[in-house]
């Protein structure tokens, strides 16, 4: 078993998708994360605000440069993320298809290695 | 789709399927049956022709296969009973009704006129959503054995007649103390095995948080099953710290507890919160000590006052030998070994833990701590002698070694 995070990354497109029916995006994504919560799989979940909101801190520079969000050059913005504790990854697999999420939007699945996995620094 | 997809749906949607389809069949072991037969074949079809709903093709091919059965079975019998049946076919789960179906079947696998063993093995083939070999792998014992442990249970579950339905009101709380109790059982095994070279099996422990987690979902009122969730997420906390690369085992004084879950902590610290808000019972009794510990920077800086007040209240509701034996090595820690040899002697006087290895073993550390070495030597000898799990023998053999 293993923790995974599925990262939700959405485009312009399927953000404007989910905007003009919000309610129903919300109903929907309740209703997932009640039959996640039911299958003893779900940790935790949480939805960003609009990315136009947000800043960037850029260490490019010698001194951290603080820009207004969204993001130059991306295409696809981290969105929001579910924290599965699954059998494997196929299961967090088939958790990311069932995800309600509009046309054009992607899930990235991520494995969270445990603590017992991390290197030991030796003292 | 290859076998790891098909199973990985099927641990998704095997509560249900089974739990509709007893419903629908009315039928517990037919159910089980026709759900097995029903991922056999997802295994030979959906490498060749994956469905594109694999949930929905599972419980459609799941309800064909209960529905042959039914009109082999009438032919046989009783060509009326097909008629009454067969409206419901078309019937889609009713989602209002399925999370008591899926409570129905906890309570069904966890009935008391089943043995511990098929239990547990029937809770994790039809609640846990896994294979026989799984199971056989998770208790270390042959795949026929787990099989037959089912094909029984069911037969036993169908002689005694017993009703598919959430338990009356007067019995559900002792029902619901029954399927926690196979919950700690899967439990327990993972965390402290009782044989075998290994000293943890987190897999087998995570099916257990993951049972207790569903259960919470479906009984959020209930305090205890928060209390077990809690015991559990807390315990499981600690494992990453608990063996050696080695796979030897290191005792909480030697944990280094920056290697501690700490998000697994801050669950179990939260579902001790939801099930504290009546009062504890055993397993919020326990979480409350793990939680004890849990908090505690270390061993010295550890609340052993509390826990020994925790283990005196764990005693009085639910009274058990190694809660005894917990309690005195609590007592050592606050309050010095001396005290705590008392209470491990009049286990002994009383000889309610015969056979065990965990009396010699603490009563070894005492008398080790009360600078009587022949005698504590001599005890952790024992102690080895009676233990089955070969990490923590030699680790006795090697405290007993170090007294000469």
């Amino acid at each position: 078993m293993s923790k995974y995070l599925l990262i939700m990354r959405g485009t312009d497109e399927s953000n404007a998708a989910m905007m003009a029916d919000i309610d129903e995006a919300i109903a929907t994504t309740r209703q997932f994360i009640e039959e996640m919560l039911k299958a003893g799989v779900l940790l935790a979940a949480e939805g960003l605000d609009d990315p136009g909101k947000g800043v960037v801190v850029d260490f490019s520079g010698e001194a951290p440069v603080v820009t207004d969000g969204p993001y130059g050059e991306t295409k696809e913005l981290f969105g929001g993320f579910f924290m599965l504790d699954v059998a494997s990854k196929e299961e967090a697999v088939e958790w990311a298809k069932r995800v309600p999420t509009p046309r054009g939007a992607k899930i990235e699945v991520r494995r969270v290695p445990g603590s017992d996995e991390v290197p030991q620094v030796a003292e | 789709m290859g076998t790891a997809e098909v199973e990985a749906v099927w641990r998704i949607e095997s509560a249900r399927i089974v739990a509709a389809l007893t419903r629908f069949t009315g039928d517990f072991g037919l159910a089980e049956d026709a759900a097995q037969e029903a991922v056999a074949e997802a295994l030979v079809s959906w490498p060749l022709a994956p469905p594109a709903n694999p949930a929905g093709w599972l419980m459609a091919t799941a309800r064909r296969r209960a529905i042959d059965t039914l009109r082999r079975r009438t032919a046989l019998h009783d060509r009326y009973a097909l008629l009454a049946a067969d409206p419901a076919v078309g019937e889609e789960i009713d989602p209002d009704k399925i999370d008591d179906d899926v409570l129905a079947l906890m309570f069904i696998s966890c009935h008391p006129v089943l043995s511990p063993e098929a239990r547990v093995a029937l809770t994790l083939r039809v609640v846990g959503g896994l294979s026989s070999e799984e199971i056989a792998r998770a208790f270390l014992v042959p795949v026929p054995t787990i099989q037959a442990r089912i094909t029984r249970a069911k037969k036993t579950i169908a002689a005694a007649g017993v009703p598919f339905e959430l338990p009356a009101a007067g019995e559900r709380r002792e029902r619901l103390g029954g399927v926690l109790s196979v919950i700690y059982v899967i439990f327990t095994e993972g965390s402290t095995a009782t044989s075998g070279d290994r000293l943890l099996r987190p897999d087998v422990a995570y099916e257990a948080i993951r049972l207790a987690r569903t259960l919470a979902a479906l009984q959020p009122a209930e305090p205890e099953v928060h209390g077990l969730l809690a015991l559990c997420e807390l315990t499981a906390a600690r494992f990453p710290a608990r063996t050696a690369p080695d796979g030897s085992p290191i005792l909480l004084e030697d944990q280094d507890r920056r290697r501690w879950d700490f998000s697994a902590i801050r669950r179990g610290l939260a579902a001790l919160a939801v099930a504290s808000t009546r009062g504890l019972g055993p397993y919020g009794l326990q979480a409350a000590i793990a939680a004890a510990h849990a908090s505690a920077p270390s061993v010295e800086e550890t609340d052993w006052d509390r826990i020994v007040l925790l283990y005196e209240a764990l005693g009085r509701v639910a009274p058990s030998p190694v809660v005894e034996l917990n309690r005195a090595v609590a007592v050592a820690m606050a309050s010095g070994p001396a005290q705590a040899l008392a209470i491990v002697d009049e286990l002994i006087a009383s000889d309610r833990l015969p056979g065990s290895h965990l009396v010699p073993t603490v009563r070894g550390e005492l008398l080790a701590r009360l600078g009587r070495r022949p005698e504590a030597r001599a005890e952790l000898e024992l102690a080895a002698r009676l233990c089955a799990n070969q990490r923590e023998r030699s680790v006795l053999l090697r405290k007993a070694a170090a007294l000469d």
